[in-house]
């Protein structure tokens, strides 16, 4: 699906361009786009590189791991289904930790080793199961903790104070945190009802 | 409320290095083995931004993005946000990388401290990229019913969308 937005966005710039003569502006775009990618890479290499090597020491040090257990409460009232399944609700606690420090190398193997543990204790392994729902939809929606390479963003187009949006996105992302777990909540058990 | 955000990040990283100290954990040699990672990183999201920023500042100079403003007006009138950030409420449950492009071109544009800087960033920091979710966290598994999952995803970022101007008028 990738492939059409993209095409479609560089297709109907040309097009578009052409029709509001605008075709000198487009053409220089195209020059400039590429150079704007790579200067914007430069700045976000310095923080990929900083947060990676102080990720890898969270995890070394078990800081991560000390998360987790933290987390293994909210785990129990999210996954009411993995009351007997101590397996999947720790992959899922650590993946979880991962997500809130934000460590975006490790959270990724981390879910998809949760994924593989609900998988093992699934019904039927082509349909997803109601703890699948959830740790999905938990996935999709962001439960980081500092915005980190946002603020980085931000610093880059001098922002006066690159952290203020902190608490703001705090709020939004527990608004969509409810609505999302919420709804998936209530629609498992519909589906429940009619198996 | 600005004044948490100052100590947020040198308390991070005192808290990390100061509790990998106590653990006994190589600190500096576990770091560059980590920032050799996210620099690997960096090089695979290379491509992605170079072909997004590209697309994305040839769609506003062609003045297609002035069209798809206009037609968005009246949505983003019902739900009180400024009409700029909606090609971004669009593209960031399709893309990562292509909402990073679109967000700095608002930042360059606007300003990252402006009305619309600030929804940008509450809703980029707010919100992951929904169908990548989707797709790998099922695909690793082989399971191709997702039910209700995209359903309730997708619901959670219109969600987003509808909330951030409001927290932003409300708190900053």
């Amino acid at each position: 699906m990738m492939n059409y937005i993209w095409g479609g966005i560089m297709v109907v710039s040309v097009l578009s361009g052409i029709a509001t003569n605008r075709i000198d502006q487009v053409s220089q775009s195209i020059l400039s786009g590429a150079t704007q990618a790579v200067e914007l890479c430069v700045t976000l290499l310095g923080m990929l590189v900083l947060w990676g090597g102080l990720t890898e020491i969270m995890q070394v040090s078990g800081l991560s791991d000390l998360l987790g257990k933290l987390l293994s409460p909210v785990v129990k009232w999210l996954f009411p289904e993995l009351k007997y399944h101590n397996k999947a609700r720790n992959a899922i606690a650590l993946s979880m930790a991962a997500n809130v420090l934000g460590l975006g190398n490790a959270a990724t193997p981390l879910g998809l080793k949760a994924m593989d543990e609900l998988q093992q204790i699934n019904r039927n392994s082509y349909v997803a199961s109601n703890s699948m729902v959830t740790f999905v939809v938990l996935n999709s929606v962001s439960i980081q903790l500092i915005p980190t390479g946002l603020a980085v963003l931000r610093n880059k187009y001098h922002s006066a104070a690159p952290m203020e949006v902190m608490i703001p996105i705090w709020v939004v992302s527990i608004i969509s945190v409810v609505v999302g777990v919420g709804l998936a909540f209530l629609l498992n058990r519909r589906r429940k009802r009619h198996d | 409320m600005t004044d948490i955000g100052v100590y947020v990040v040198p308390c991070m990283v005192l808290v990390i290095i100061g509790y990998g100290m106590f653990r006994k954990v190589p600190v500096l040699d576990t770091f560059l083995g980590g920032a050799y990672e996210g620099m690997q990183t960096m090089v695979r999201l290379l491509p992605t931004l170079v072909g997004f920023i590209t697309a994305v500042t040839m769609f506003q100079s062609s003045g297609a993005l002035d069209m798809l403003m206009v037609a968005f007006r009246p949505v983003a009138d019902f739900i009180g946000t400024p009409v700029e950030v909606i090609p971004l409420a669009l593209l960031h449950p399709i893309s990562g990388g292509g909402a990073t492009a679109l967000l700095s071109d608002l930042f360059a544009r606007y300003g990252p401290d402006s009305y619309i800087g600030r929804i940008a960033s509450v809703m980029c920091g707010s919100d992951e990229t929904t169908f990548y979710a989707v797709t790998v966290y099922y695909g690793s598994v082989g399971v191709n019913r997702t039910r209700h999952t995209l359903l309730a995803a997708l619901i959670a970022d219109i969600s987003v969308v509808m909330s951030s101007a409001f927290i932003v008028t409300f708190l900053l």
